[in-house]
């Protein structure tokens, strides 16, 4: 089912500078959003909708120019999970990235050139924060938070950040942080981008910028988002042709790679990728409050957490974690683990059943 | 089982829970028994469910479900975290009904336990006259399709808890549409019940 409706990117522009984690201020930022649905005259049906690693605003309907759907156009829209005859849902990019929220590709107002590494480390503390300058702006009241890998660890940081305005956060895919074998696939990902010829310490926009170093990264990332059964599914040992006795791309497996790593470069800005991979290794409510009970005891919001039995980069163990924590502190919580053959990326295909639940959790 | 008899078991438990009470129950199925316990004795608490279709129709009707398997243990609960755990007509259907009263005697200061009673006497008169494994409104399958791996009878729980110094606090007894609680004679209350309540701890 698709949105007929059409939708536009618009900005925001931060009346005030943000005190980053890193302890930086960081002045002169700007936020990409859109909206679906209308705000209710209390302004307390609004859903922040939070986007993963490469994500964008552009969560729902259709894009003007392109006539693509949003990355969670299954999921937003009139009677669909986020319901947007009922619901006001709001997206925005998140403050790192390059689709128009302002990122290491933003022009510098101070050197005016572009921020590259010059931008300062984000964390998703910080993306939270400017989400929240967002939502003020549109006064809203009390707020639904949801989203999916790293968009869910922003949820989960809203409602640990605000905890009396959270009302709902819905936890899809994520945990309260990374494990070690997620830092390392990100932390191969980042060396590749940064030992690409082409990279040149970040300050690539006026020349060919690091396309084989963010191809490779993006082809790590997919490997993660997939799993074992998935790609036997898609891809089997298949050749793509016959056996050609050379390093060229032989199995279909490795044309499905090859052809998102190609397809990634066109849309993804390297610099960015660096900084989203680093803020979600950073993200540790456990370490920065001593402990997740202690990071989540003030919060008044219920929560639904949702995992897939194959997603091995977002573990069912680690969304029981966050369970348990909320069942310890007598939260009103309510966990569902779903059957997929996606791995990861189920968050983003399997929308029937994780329809059912929202909607449910969402009181229809 | 008719909707009717089930409304009747549930209203034997929820007589048996105070009001404002903390509670897990666990095999909650669609949660018509924990919405029952909301409304009528204001509880708070959750259930625990391993269908996926029952974990979303308790969804539906708004109440806090966490999708688990009892037989895998109560992890994710503190000890004495809550003030009941019910198990109501599921502690046949666990593959260690041992570990799984251990856990609820863990995790809730009391706990609810009822089941069909192998013992009734129509059960024994249809295993004794047919010859063949009972089969009732209160034990609807096959033998082949049951989900009951673990029948058990009144004086099997008694032994049960008396060997493992668990406290039977109360015993309801039940048949058709009339209860009896208390001290009846063991045998007896074997005997002429098809289901039973029991309120443990520790």
């Amino acid at each position: 089912m698709e949105n007929e409706n059409y939708t536009e990117t618009k900005i925001y522009k931060l009346n005030k500078p943000i005190v980053l984690k890193c302890g930086k201020t960081f002045d002169n930022i700007e936020v990409a959003y859109q909206t679906y649905g209308k705000l209710n005259e209390n302004k307390d049906n609004a859903i922040l909708v939070l986007h993963a690693l490469t994500g964008s605003a552009h969560a729902a309907f259709l894009n003007k120019k392109t006539n693509k759907k949003g990355w969670w156009d299954d999921m937003i829209g009139p009677n669909k999970a986020f319901d947007t005859n009922k619901f006001f849902v709001i997206s925005s990019n998140v403050l790192g990235g390059c689709y128009g929220t302002t990122g290491p590709k933003s022009i510098n107002p101070l050197t005016n050139k572009p921020y590259a590494l010059d931008f300062p480390v984000v964390t998703i503390e910080d993306m939270v924060k400017v989400q929240k300058e967002l939502v003020n702006y549109f006064g809203i009241k009390k707020i639904i938070v949801a989203g999916g890998s790293m968009g869910g660890m922003q949820a989960l940081e809203w409602s640990i950040a605000y905890p009396e305005y959270v009302k709902s956060t819905i936890l899809i895919a994520t945990a309260a942080r990374l494990n070690a074998q997620s830092i390392a696939f990100n932390a191969v990902a980042r060396n590749a981008i940064l030992k690409d010829a082409n990279f040149n310490n970040g300050n690539y926009y006026n020349s060919s910028c690091p396309e084989n170093g963010l191809a490779i990264a993006r082809m790590i990332g997919h490997i993660t988002y997939l799993c074992e059964e998935a790609m036997y599914k898609k891809f089997g040992r298949e050749f793509k042709d016959t056996p050609s006795f050379d390093f060229g791309v032989d199995f279909q497996v490795e044309s499905y790679l090859e052809h998102q790593g190609k397809i990634f470069v066109d849309r993804f800005d390297a610099n960015s990728y660096l900084y989203i991979t680093k803020a979600l290794d950073y993200y540790d409510p456990i370490k920065s409050y001593g402990s997740l009970e202690n990071a989540l005891k003030d919060s008044s919001s219920k929560f639904l957490v949702i995992s897939f039995s194959t997603d091995w980069l977002f573990t069912t163990e680690q969304a029981k974690q966050i369970v348990s924590t909320l069942i310890k502190l007598n939260k009103d919580v309510s966990f569902v683990e779903l059957e997929s053959k996606c791995g990861h990326d189920a968050f983003l295909l399997e929308f029937e059943k994780q329809t059912k639940i929202i909607k449910s959790f969402l009181g229809e | 089982m008719t909707t009717k008899e089930f409304n009747f078991n549930y209203k034997i438990v929820c007589n048996l829970i105070p009001e404002k009470s903390r509670v897990l129950d666990l095999g909650c199925g669609d949660g018509k028994l924990l919405k029952i316990l909301k409304n009528e004795k204001n509880i708070s608490g959750l259930g625990v469910e391993i269908n996926q279709n029952y974990v979303l129709e308790a969804l539906q009707k708004g109440l806090s479900i966490v999708q688990g398997d009892l037989d895998m243990g109560l992890k994710e609960f503190q000890d004495n975290s809550f003030d009941f755990a019910i198990l109501n007509q599921t502690l046949q259907s666990t593959k260690n009904p041992e570990f799984v009263i251990y856990e609820m005697l863990r995790v809730a200061k009391r706990c609810v336990v009822s089941f069909p009673n192998f013992a009734y006497w129509k059960v024994r008169f249809y295993l004794f006259f047919k010859g063949k494994m009972p089969k009732s409104k209160v034990l609807p399958y096959e033998w082949y399709n049951t989900p009951n791996v673990h029948l058990l009878t009144i004086s099997d729980f008694f032994e049960f808890c008396l060997k493992r110094n668990i406290k039977i606090e109360k015993s309801v007894y039940l048949t058709k549409r009339k209860s009896r609680s208390g001290f009846l004679i063991r045998n007896i209350a074997n005997f002429f019940s098809e289901e039973v309540v029991f309120v443990i701890s520790k």
